[in-house]
């Protein structure tokens, strides 16, 4: 190994290389599997980044950016980039002043997403180049490609990443930094950035020249490599899946597309020409193959490869075998261990759980969204019952509980800080103005805790790790109107419960705040855990909440149903446990030792 | 260049045990060792006590970051379970280092518990077609005074296994573990490799 290279995550290699090009400004809201190019990044000194409240505003926020000439970075997952597509879509008219490269980290197999859509459609349908790397370095380089692209053609840029690039390490020759690239002012130039009709137009006429101008450079670009070998079977490959091909067909012709759009089909050609058959190897859409048959290739692809999930070297194998041609046999699959069941839970003195049990009491019709308490929906608890996108559940809400003639619950809308913050806001003014009869629960843990602990508006923190001025949500939701608004803490059960009740009973709007910070962010690891004493009745109420923390004991039985026993490393001392259980005998351990 | 100069090491267990930092140490000696590297993780939603699988893979080049099925050199088990799950991977003439440590997945409540299977790595041994050494990595760990070394003893196994000097190993080592930690981490990669030697001992 050469010593200037280093071990990266694609999304490492994407912040260094966005620091080497100069990259002075960059924000984002947090979402896998891009999260961490901002974090990253945000430790570079002599940069600004920020978190901003949804992705709309982010890359808002980085237009005006790129308008002052500053070079700009913007990141966001798959679903984040439909709630930025408003601007981009116009933002593509103007095009930039400063380098502008947006980051769509795309997730197929949907290891944690709702969908697992191709970004690649959208950065065509904008118009913007798209690069897309297949390793650590290409992540790098593209990223710094980026904005040489971006200025030359005055356009935004989509570097298109996968969770495999994005969460892959490989090895990355790094470069040396340059002076971030900040802009003097805002120069006013009205027929280029107000797109009212008659200037959009001309931009319009622009865009389409611009489109023609990339095409050319997209043939031209040694990214869009032809690697000419053996001249039975050639490659249209790209990403990931270039890797896999190249890994099991090493001999074989190859064009590798580092841009999938503008599509370089002169490039195409040529390898159509150089080889008797033609496949494209792509996850997800056949965005290349669809491509290549505009361009007049005979050319084959998702007859043999899948549009669902990801691909690895075994689906690789088995279409390459479907597509009759010769690859050593995958082994015959054999029979694996026992598989042990470990669904994702709701962690140790997670303050989701209590709001949850409240409202599976109450039996209430749950409109969910996108946060860790999705995973309420999973048994034990069961209590949230729809999860569409970020900010959905409020309109479900309302939208079910104005249409419904005869609602048989409580109609109830669970939704984040974050997410409430991120796109809850414009709904909840939605609630307020129909008066509809319906309950908004903003589970409030105080931090962006699903994609590993971000902070927001109403945090008190902002990405650079300095203190921020804080959102009122409180305030936020008196200023729309509702007049019903509770705050409860849900590590008191009972009390909860009744001012949830309270709240869903109300005729009309009604918000909760249902407030308790995150167990992990930060650490509330308590120096005093809960220990189950030996009168136990083994009722089993204590298991129904699905805390980790609590087993049913190996050893101790009454009746012969096995008594709980508390792991005292998980537990944090949330004492919902405690609350729940009928007969008192979990207490606190000083407590347990006392009596002892 | 044919595959079987690329090692492919799987390294299973438990969110929260410690795997992807072993796997970042495996990378790191790796890399050190002159080698290309990739490496790719999968867990999933949950913070804690979910499967966490890393593939580590390295040689001369290195495309894709994940490992084909039953083409695992090495397979390193943090826990039973996980290692009964991915025993089958090992290939013919590979080996598994598998922590003798069982985390149970929490109840679920109302569910029926899903029920653990006790003698995982009798029945992993069966499954394996190479050769699997149980490691007491939380006893040894324990032992040593912290259970966090676990990772380390862990690595020590699997350090028998793999064509790459010892020297890098307990450098790197040193390296990437906590300062105050690094004398108890050179004991505990020793431990290791101690488990591997008394097994082949025994085998004979």
């Amino acid at each position: 190994m050469s010593s200037n290279k280093v071990l990266l995550f694609g999304n490492e290699a994407i912040a260094h290389g966005a620091r080497e090009a100069g990259v002075y400004f960059a924000s984002a809201y947090p979402g896998t599997p891009s999260t961490e190019i901002l974090e990253i990044f945000s430790k570079f000194p002599g940069i600004y980044a920020k978190w901003s409240p949804n992705e709309k505003v982010a890359l808002e926020v980085g237009i005006g950016a790129s308008l002052t000439g500053t070079r700009t970075l913007v990141t966001m997952k798959h679903v984040g980039v439909n709630v930025a597509m408003d601007p981009l879509m116009t933002f593509t008219y103007t095009g930039v002043v400063g380098g502008f490269v947006l980051v769509s980290a795309d997730d197929p197999e949907m290891h944690s997403s709702q969908n697992e859509q191709d970004n690649r459609i959208l950065g065509k349908f904008a118009k913007i180049p798209i690069l897309e790397p297949s390793d650590s370095q290409e992540a790098h380089d593209f990223t710094i490609f980026g904005y040489e692209l971006s200025e030359r053609f005055s356009t935004p840029v989509m570097l298109r990443e996968t969770t495999r690039i994005a969460h892959a390490k490989g090895l990355v020759e790094l470069g040396e930094w340059s002076e971030p690239k900040r802009g003097e002012a805002f120069e006013r130039d009205t027929e280029r950035f107000v797109m009212m009709p008659i200037y959009a137009r001309k931009r319009h006429t622009i865009v389409e020249q611009r489109s023609i101008d990339l095409h050319r450079f997209s043939n031209e670009w040694e990214g869009n490599r032809l690697e000419l070998a053996d001249t039975k079977v050639g490659f249209i490959t790209g990403g990931i899946a270039y890797q896999y091909i190249k890994e099991l067909m090493p001999d074989a012709s190859f064009l590798k597309i580092g841009m999938p759009w503008p599509f370089p089909d002169q490039k195409a050609k040529q390898l159509a020409e150089h080889v008797d058959r033609v496949i494209v190897v792509e996850e997800l859409e056949p965005f290349l193959e669809e491509e290549a048959r505009l361009a007049g290739i005979a050319c084959e692809g998702k007859a043999y490869f899948s549009r669902e999930g990801e691909l690895n070297l075994d689906r690789v194998t088995a279409g390459l075998a479907k597509a009759g041609i010769d690859v050593p046999a995958p082994p015959e699959p054999v029979q694996a261990g026992e598989v042990l069941s470990r669904p994702p839970v709701l962690c140790a003195g997670c303050p989701h759980r209590g709001i949850n049990m409240a409202l599976k009491k109450i039996n209430a019709d749950v409109y969910g969204d996108i946060g860790c308490y999705t995973l309420a929906a999973l048994p034990p608890l069961g209590s949230l019952h729809t999860c569409f996108c970020m900010g959905a559940s409020i309109g479900n809400a309302i939208g079910s509980s104005l249409a419904a003639i005869n609602p048989k619950h409580g109609q109830v809308a669970v939704i984040g800080d974050s997410t409430f913050l991120h796109s809850g806001l414009t709904g909840l003014v939605d609630l307020y103005y129909s008066q509809a009869n319906a309950t908004v629960v903003i589970v409030d843990n105080s931090i962006t805790a699903m994609t590993g602990g971000q902070h927001h508006p109403a945090t008190g923190h902002d990405l650079m790790g300095n203190h921020a001025p804080q959102v009122s949500l409180e305030r936020i939701i008196e200023a729309i109107g509702i007049e019903h608004i509770v705050t409860l803490d849900t590590y008191d059960y009972d009390k909860a419960l009744e001012q949830l009740k309270g709240a869903v009973q109300y005729e009309g709007p009604s918000v909760v705040i249902a407030r308790q910070a995150c167990a992990l962010f930060p650490s509330k690891k308590r120096p005093q855990p809960y220990v189950v004493l030996e009168d136990c009745n083994a009722c089993a109420a204590c298991f129904r909440i699905g805390c980790p923390a609590i087993f049913p004991s190996e050893t101790e039985f009454h009746k012969k149903k096995p008594k709980a026993v508390i792991d005292p490393d998980a537990c944090t001392g949330c004492t919902l446990c405690s609350q729940v259980c009928p007969i008192d005998v979990i207490v606190p351990l000083e407590q347990k030792e006392v009596k002892a | 260049m044919s595959l079987e100069s690329i090692t492919n090491v799987l390294v299973v267990g438990v969110g929260g045990q410690g795997v992807v930092l072993a796997s970042n140490i495996l990378c790191e000696i790796a890399a050190r060792a002159g080698f290309d590297v990739k490496k790719s993780e999968i867990h999933g939603m949950s913070q804690r006590g979910g499967v966490v699988t890393s593939h580590v893979r390295f040689g001369p080049k290195v495309y894709g970051s994940l490992i084909a099925s039953q083409q695992t050199d090495a397979l390193l088990g943090f826990e039973a379970a996980e290692s009964l799950r991915f025993a089958h991977e090992v290939k013919p003439g590979g080996a598994m280092f598998a922590s003798t440590q069982k985390i149970k997945p929490p109840t679920g409540g109302g569910l029926k518990a899903a029920k653990y299977p006790e003698d995982a790595l009798e029945q992993a041994a069966k499954i394996c077609k190479g050769t699997l050494v149980p490691v007491e990595a939380h006893k040894i760990a324990v032992e040593l005074g912290n259970a966090r070394l676990s990772n380390t003893i862990l690595l020590g196994a699997l350090s028998t296994s793999l064509d790459i000097d010892q020297d890098i190993w307990v450098e790197t080592i040193k390296k990437m573990v906590p300062p105050k930690t690094i004398e108890l981490n050179v004991q505990a990669f020793e431990r290791g490799r101690q488990v591997v030697a008394d097994f082949d001992v025994a085998v004979k």
